[in-house]
Formats: structure tokens, C-alpha cells, sequence
């Protein structure tokens, strides 16, 4: 289906990452934003705060904190509206419990984490890439989930309305893991007219509203949802469920329900990984990067090229799931791979893990607090083809 | 699907007249006996069977805790969610579809100590939500540690040697913080609690019905209060009826009386009033009511 | 390439010109442009500075390094930024605002009374446009006709006449500075426009690296003397 007209603010502009990403927002339909203020992410409310008056049929609410965004958004999603929040790294950490829940109850929804420098309080106006594996694992329990890297105020445009249809088509929340650096950076932003915008409608349950079973998974292993309202009469729950939505406490019921939570995006992940690589064959190097890492490593690439060596780029716009099938097949033919990215090592270990020995795995590490020295990635090219 | 409670001659026999209101096929429900828990369900389901509003349109929300599985036994569209956020879950809920009557059913650890900010803030707010507070006065779930209820000298297991902090009038704290209804009940009072849920429903902002139940295993046991019978006995003869009574003067004494009534009645502008009518302010014809239909 | 710094205090609109020309570059000169920002915990009165790349290729790594372009309009934000420029770039000054206490070693220097202009047209807090206007003559990064379409939809719309005054006033400056300040047609508008100062502007135009006497000169012609410390206040234009 196509974007409703009324989000989309179609023509080219000159907007931050923020500013860029709060228009997908709209743009894919959402029309619920529950929030707590926090460097850098802020600009994302801010613009959707003043823009959702004048759209119309949506709300724009600051929360007493980040437990009550997510949560709320949570309620905003189960009573039909495309609902997102927007945080940083002390933020993000409050919304891991309701993270957990929008997981448990599977619901859609967006959550943008425009990181910076921590731990704990850190460098709130500069850039960080440390939230990666907290994205991955930080609420408690075993679960799977999408995460997606835009790397400039364009892509967060775009991939705010590709995070919200992967939400909606896997029944998942879906993190959108900005930087400070692309989410303060201002670019030309084209948003294109809503007709040539697609969105994923959520999966609604049609049948007779009696005989709905809120979490009966269909053949692609995502049940079919309703919204508080329309006659189902449903419960959801936090606890461990079964396929009436209640609670059932044993290891068989955990068994069907995390293992299908694991496996709805597991068995999917080639389809949901969104890759971009370059000049992989033939490659004595590979690197790997996302975010606005993958923007400075260009330059790095350009000039080892430049000076005869061979060397692949492939940028993970998703995360998560890991596109180990991907990575799998690159450390055989590969030999080796580096990786620069904001931190001491998180996506690199599961690099690493992949690469299972097949290929040497580089770490080019930084703390945050600015992105990579071209000069360090460079060096990082040549120590992988020592 | 009807909203129909009355039981009629011809239905008696096959049908509970709360088959409508409650999921049966989850009884029996998981609440000790004597636990007052049973009865609080009962007259909300009463409540909202007469109240008129279809109950498509009726959502509960639980946090967690022995009242926190109240949501799970009402068959309205219904919300079992973390510790202490059912608060801003139904905010949520009602602010993306104003037509749902949302009501918050869950424990005084759930709303007032972990939830406790959200509480405050809701009420600060006036988002038309209902909130029925259960006060079991401990923990109970969890095995009666002390809550911020607890009155003052009564056992818990984490006070071993009786409390020593000063518990929160719930009352009060609605009071002052803008609530549009507050009244406090007991387990004992059914008719009127039900009478009161009823009238928070139909209050537009935030309500709070506080009922007041001690726990009849834990707490009782623990403070040697006798068994669920022992405490009704009590209620009866301890509580005193006092609407219009000031806020100030409702604090919980250990095995003292206790204040019941409805306190507060005065509705205000809701969130969303406040919105629309401030947005048609700002933007005059050009701004679309976000509760068009809403009544 | 282009690497481009506008700096000054909080308040005075520095990142609202450095979007303008971001914006100029990207949306209207068809070239590539990506502006960062230095934040500090102050909202105001504070060194602050907008970082602009522009370039014909897309912009890669997104901070600047060494600006070739400097725009300083307080003292604080040139001794911090000031000298940070290549050689042989340009350097832009408010000339009340901004007093080097040597030649700036750069390869251009030009100045510009950008908050007495703004003054005189009745609102300092457009004293940014001025220098956007000034920057936009001094420097080839953007051109004129691309700014006068950017201005107007990048300021709050009840200041559009009043910025788009601002802006040209700047722009004639700077072409008075370099000489180019066409003759005939309407000329003598323009003139009158640029009225008070035209020898001053020429004389400092030769002058190429600004020199003390100049300034000293400008700070006569104003009658009043000129704040070193901006008293630009509330939100930029």
C-alpha cells in the first residue's frame, strides 16, 4: 500500500538527521511519538512535535521518562497508530524493560536510538556506535530482533520507512541505531511523492472476532493482530503465553513461544538483511562497517585502491539479525576483514565468530566522541593484508 | 456480543451471569481465598456491565503483582504489562484511540512505589483513564515484603521487626496532584466500590478508586490479624464513612480506623481537551480536532 | 572541495548561516553540501561555530578538518578558530566585533561591519545575513542566485524582507570590497544604498589584509562605539 499523502512532506530539503528521520515517521505512517527529552535525540520529538498538529489525526506526548515512552507506545501501538519513540544511550538503557514487552507481545513499533559516547552520562553532544550489542542483547531474555544503521539525513529518511515496514511484517520492534554524527549532520533530503512511497500494512486479523487467537502464528510464523477496539476482546501478556494470549507457565509453552520469537527472524534474516557491497570479488580485503563509520571508511578504501590494493567494502545496513550466511561465505574468499566502528569491539566479535578462523579479522576500534581517523582505517586495511 | 448482565430465568441454568464480563475458561483464578482480589473483580465487572459503554470499547490494563492478573481475568480487550507501567501502557492506548475507556487495575507497589512517578503525572495531566488501586498494604506476590502502604509497625518480611517508614495516603497524593475523582473503598463496601467504579468511569480524567484489602495471607498471618473473615469483621468495624472528608487526614493507621468515601469529584479539562482546544487556538480553522468523534 | 567554518557567539545565528549556505550549495547549486555543528551545553553567548563541506562529489568523511573558508564575527570565536585555516585561505570578520591583535597570516582577509549594517537596516540579529551576503560576494562557494532563492524559505517568514535586505546589503558590500560593483542602470540606487561608506569599503578592499587604520576609520563613521561584546540577543533570525 501506499503512504498516506498527508505524513509525507515531498521535495527536497536541506535537514539534519533528526530533523530527516522524524519525517519518515510521518511519512510511513506513524502517527504516535511518546518521548523524553535527550541529547542528540531530541531534534527527532521536537520535529514531530510540530509537525503532527498540522498532519493531523495523530499525537505527539512527552513522557515523565523513558520507561513511560516506551511504555506508552506500546499501549499507542495495541490501539492502531504507527507508534515510535526516540532516545540516547541513558535513555535507551530505561526503555530495554518495555523493549522486552513490545518483544513479548510482538508488537510493531519503532524505537530510534541516536547514540553517543558513554557509558552512563558520557559525551551527550558527540557520536557513539557503543549501543550495538546492548541493541542486540539489552533487555532481558532470549530474543531477536531488527536494527538498522542509516548513515546520513537521506538514509534516515528512507530507513525510518523500511524500519517501520519491517515492524509491521515481522511483528517486531524494530531499532533504528543512528549516531550523534548523522543525527546532527545536515543534508539535501529528498522525500519523494507518497505514491512512490511503499508501506507495509500491518497484518490485521480478519476473521470472525470470537474465534481470534492473538498470538495463532501463521505459516511465516507471525500471528495476525488486532487492535484494543475492534471486538477481539484479546489478551496480551508479559508472561510466557500460549495461543489464546495467556499465561502458561512450563518449558513446553516457553519452548513454542521463544523459539518462534528467535525463529520468526532468524529463518528471515537473509530477507531482511539490507547489504551494500563493493568490489568484494577478487578482494584481498574486506571491510566491514555501518553507520557513519561505513562513510569514513570510504575515503580510507578509495586511497588503498588508489594505491593497487585490493579491497571490498560491505556496509550492514542492518545489523540485526546478523547476516552471518553473508559474512560466512566472504571469510572463505577473503583474507581478512576489518572492521572500524565506534567502540572496542562489538559487531567485530561477531565478525570474528563468522569469519570462524577462515579469515583474519581486524578490529579498527574508537571510543567515540568523533568518528574514525581516515588514517586509522587505512592503517587497519594494510595490518589486514599483512 | 451483549452487554447484557441481568440473569434471566431462562439463562440461569446455562449461563453464569458473568460470562460475558469475565474469562472463564481461565477459572479458577490464581487469588488465595478470602483474598479480596475476587470481590474487586466482581464489582468492576458489575460496574462496567452497567455502565452502558459496549465493551469493545473497554480496555483493562494490569502491571504486575497479585493485582496485576486482574487484566487477565476481564473479557474486554485486556493488558498485562510490566511492573509499575500500567499507567503510561493505557495512557498510550487512550491518547492513540480516545474512543477506548481505559482502566488501570493494579497493586499499590505496581502504581505508587515503581509506578509512582507515572502516577503523579498522569493525574498532573488529567489523561481520562480510570485507576483502580488495590492496597493489600505489602508486596504480596512476591511473599509480603513492605510496601509503600504499609502502615506504620506492621511486620513485613523485609521490615522483620515492624515498619518504620511512613507509608503514602494514595488519596492525598491523587488529591494533590489534580486527579478529576478519588474515592477509597474496602473489600467489604462492594455496592459502593462498585457504585464508585462506576462513577470514575464516567468521570472524564484521571480517577482513582483505592481499595483498600489487606493481604489475607501474608499480611494477616504475618501481623497475627486472624484469617480473610477476621479482616472483613474489621473493616466493618473500623471503617467510617466520610465523603468530602479532606485528603490530608486519610492516612492508614496499623489496626486503626480507616476513612472510606468519595473524596474528590471536579472534573477539568482532559489531555486531550486541553490539545484540541489549544490547537484550535494556535491554528484556528486550519486545525483538525484529534477527538472528532470521540462521544 | 570546500571546508568552510562560521563561527561566533551563541545567539548571533552562526548555524542558521551556515545551513543557508549548506542548503544554497545543495538544494540550489547542485553540488553537495554537509553542515555539522559544535554544541556546548550553553544555549547562549558562548563561542559556537557551523561547520559547511561543499563539494561537486558526495561528502564522505563529514567533519571538517582544516577550512580553507573562516567566517569569525566575535573575538572569542576568531581566538579560537581564527588561525585553525590553510594556507593561502580566507578569512571573513565583523570588523567591530572581531580585533586581531596582528595581521592574520592568510591568504585573503576581508571585513565587514556585518552587525552595524544590521543595525541600521533595524535588527542586529540579522547581522548572520549580512555576513551571509558578504560570504556569498568574497568567496566563489555559492553563488548569489542560489542564496536568494535559499534565503527566503530558511527564515522565519516574517523576517524574509527584512533578511533579504540584510543579505543584499552584504553582497553589494562585498562587491564594493572587491571593485566589482557594476556601473550604470540602476546604479545609483545601489549606491545610495551602499551610501555611507563606499571610500572606506574601497580603500579596505585595497588594503587586502585589513588593515588596523581602516577599522579605525569605520569605528569613527559609526558615531557611536561599537560593542566588543555582542549585545545580539534571543534567537538568531
Amino acid at each position: 500500500m501506499k503512504a498516506d499523502p498527508k505524513g509525507v512532506l515531498t521535495g527536497a530539503h536541506y535537514l539534519d538527521g533528526d530533523h530527516a528521520a522524524a519525517e519518515g515517521a510521518l511519512a510511513a505512517g506513524c502517527r504516535f511519538l511518546a518521548g523524553y527529552p535527550i541529547t542528540p535525540s531530541t531534534e527527532v520529538a521536537e520535529r514531530f512535535a510540530a509537525r503532527i498538529p498540522k498532519v493531523g489525526g495523530g499525537v505527539f506526548i512527552q513522557m515523565e521518562d523513558e520507561l513511560a515512552s516506551m511504555a506508552a507506545i506500546l499501549g499507542g501501538a495495541w490501539a492502531g497508530k504507527k507508534s515510535m519513540t526516540v532516545t540516547s544511550g541513558p535513555g535507551f538503557s530505561l526503555m530495554m524493560e518495555n523493549l522486552g514487552l513490545g518483544i513479548m507481545m510482538e508488537v510493531p513499533l519503532v524505537l530510534i536510538n541516536v547514540q553517543r559516547g558513554g557509558p552512563s552520562t558520557g559525551l551527550p553532544t558527540l557520536p557513539g556506535q557503543a549501543d550495538m550489542m546492548q541493541a542486540r542483547w539489552g533487555s532481558h531474555g532470549d530474543y531477536e530482533i531488527i536494527a538498522i544503521c542509516p548513515s546520513s539525513p537521506q538514509e534516515a529518511f528512507d530507513y525510518m520507512i523500511t524500519a517501520f515496514n519491517f515492524s509491521e511484517k515481522y511483528r517486531v520492534p524494530t531499532l533504528v541505531m543512528m549516531d550523534e554524527c548523522v543525527g546532527h549532520m545536515t543534508e539535501k533530503v529528498v522525500i519523494p511523492p507518497a505514491d512512490e512511497i511503499e508501506i507495509t500494512p500491518r497484518k490485521e486479523y480478519t476473521g470472525p472476532p470470537e474465534e481470534y487467537l492473538p498470538y495463532l502464528p501463521d505459516k511465516d510464523m507471525i500471528p495476525w493482530m488486532t487492535k484494543a477496539g475492534d471486538g477481539t476482546r484479546f489478551h496480551t501478556t508479559g508472561l510466557t503465553h500460549d495461543e489464546k494470549g495467556y499465561p502458561v507457565m512450563n518449558a513446553d509453552c516457553q519452548e513454542t513461544l521463544v523459539r518462534r520469537l528467535v525463529d520468526k527472524i532468524r529463518t528471515n534474516a537473509d530477507e531482511i538483511a539490507i547489504l551494500e557491497e563493493e568490489e568484494i570479488d577478487g578482494a584481498d580485503v574486506v571491510l566491514i562497517s555501518y553507520g557513519i563509520s561505513s562513510r569514513v571508511a570510504i575515503p580510507a578504501i578509495e586511497r588503498a585502491r588508489r594505491e593497487g590494493l585490493k579491497v571490498g567494502s560491505l556496509r550492514l545496513v542492518t545489523v540485526w539479525p546478523f547476516p552471518e550466511t553473508r559474512v560466512r561465505e566472504l571469510a572463505k574468499n577473503v583474507k581478512a576483514l576489518v572492521i572500524p566502528e565506534m567502540n572496542y569491539g562489538q559487531v567485530y566479535y561477531e565478525i570474528e565468530r563468522c569469519a570462524a578462523g577462515n579469515a583474519r579479522t581486524v578490529l579498527v576500534p574508537h571510543a567515540g566522541g568523533w568518528v574514525h581517523d581516515v588514517d586509522d582505517i587505512y592503517a587497519g586495511i594494510k595490518e589486514g593484508l599483512k | 456480543m451483549t452487554e447484557e448482565t441481568t440473569v434471566t430465568e431462562e439463562t440461569q441454568d446455562v449461563a453464569h451471569p458473568m460470562d460475558d464480563l469475565l474469562r472463564m475458561d481461565r477459572m479458577p483464578h490464581i487469588w488465595c481465598p478470602t483474598c479480596g482480589l475476587g470481590t474487586v473483580v466482581t464489582a468492576l465487572a458489575l460496574a462496567l456491565g452497567k455502565s452502558g459503554i459496549p465493551l469493545d470499547d473497554i480496555a483493562v490494563v494490569s502491571g504486575i503483582g497479585c493485582t496485576g492478573r486482574v487484566a487477565g481475568y476481564i473479557k474486554v480487550d485486556s493488558f498485562h504489562t510490566t511492573h509499575g507501567r500500567a499507567i503510561p501502557f493505557a495512557t498510550g492506548l487512550h491518547l492513540a484511540n480516545p474512543k477506548l475507556k481505559v482502566i488501570v487495575v493494579s497493586g499499590d507497589g505496581d502504581l505508587i512505589a515503581i509506578g509512582g512517578n507515572h502516577f503523579i503525572h498522569a493525574a498532573r495531566r488529567n489523561v481520562d483513564i480510570t485507576v483502580i488501586c488495590v492496597n493489600n498494604f505489602i508486596y504480596a506476590m512476591t511473599g509480603g515484603q513492605v510496601a509503600p502502604t504499609t502502615p506504620l509497625t506492621a511486620n513485613a518480611s523485609t521490615m522483620p521487626y515492624g515498619n518504620f517508614e511512613p507509608p503514602f495516603n494514595i488519596p492525598h497524593l491523587a488529591d494533590s496532584c489534580g486527579a478529576a475523582y478519588v474515592a477509597r473503598w474496602s473489600s467489604l463496601h462492594v455496592r459502593r466500590m462498585t457504585t464508585a467504579f462506576a462513577e470514575a468511569i464516567a468521570t472524564p480524567g484521571f480517577s482513582l478508586v483505592e481499595v483498600v484489602t489487606p493481604c489475607s495471607t501474608l499480611y494477616a498471618r504475618r501481623n497475627r490479624l486472624g484469617t480473610g473473615l477476621d479482616l472483613l469483621k474489621f473493616y466493618h468495624d473500623n471503617c467510617e464513612i466520610q465523603h468530602g472528608a479532606d485528603t490530608r487526614s486519610l492516612n492508614i493507621d496499623f489496626q486503626g480506623k480507616i476513612t472510606l468515601g468519595k473524596f474528590i469529584e471536579r472534573p477539568r479539562p482532559t489531555f486531550l481537551d486541553r490539545l484540541d482546544n489549544w490547537y484550535g487556538q494556535v491554528f484556528g480553522d486550519k486545525y483538525e480536532p484529534y477527538v472528532g468523534d470521540r462521544k | 572541495m570546500n571546508e568552510i567554518r562560521i563561527s561566533g557567539f551563541g545567539g548571533q545565528g552562526i548555524i542558521r548561516c551556515g545551513y543557508i549556505v549548506g542548503k544554497t550549495a545543495s538544494l540550489f547549486d547542485g553540488k553537495f553540501a554537509t553542515l555539522t555543528q559544535s554544541f556546548g551545553p550553553e544555549a547562549r553567548g558562548s563561542a559556537c561555530s557551523a561547520q559547511v563541506l561543499v563539494d561537486d562529489e558526495p561528502i564522505r568523511y563529514p567533519y571538517v578538518t582544516v577550512p580553507d573558508t573562516v567566517v569569525a564575527m566575535s573575538q572569542e570565536a576568531y581566538e579560537k578558530f581564527g588561525t585553525d585555516i590553510t594556507e593561502g585561505g580566507t578569512l571573513l570578520i565583523d570588523e567591530d566585533l572581531v580585533k586581531p591583535s596582528e595581521p592574520p597570516k592568510v591568504g585573503k582577509f576581508y571585513s565587514i561591519p556585518a552587525a552595524r549594517i544590521a543595525e541600521e537596516l533595524g535588527l542586529r540579529l540579522v547581522a548572520n545575513i549580512v555576513m551571509l551576503g558578504f560570504f556569498t560576494a568574497m568567496t566563489d562557494i555559492i553563488s548569489p542566485e542560489a542564496a536568494r532563492t535559499a534565503l527566503p524559505t530558511s527564515v522565519p517568514e516574517r523576517f524574509v524582507d527584512l533578511n533579504v535586505k540584510a543579505f543584499e546589503r552584504g553582497y553589494e558590500y562585498g562587491l564594493a570590497v572587491l571593485g566589482k560593483l557594476p556601473d550604470g542602470g540602476d546604479e545609483a540606487s545601489k549606491k545610495a544604498k551602499a551610501s555611507e561608506g563606499t571610500e572606506k569599503k574601497k580603500s579596505r578592499a585595497k588594503a587586502g589584509a585589513g588593515s588596523k587604520g581602516s577599522k579605525a576609520g569605520t569605528k569613527k563613521a559609526e558615531g557611536k562605539p561599537p560593542s566588543g561584546k555582542g549585545t545580539g540577543k534571543k534567537t538568531a533570525t
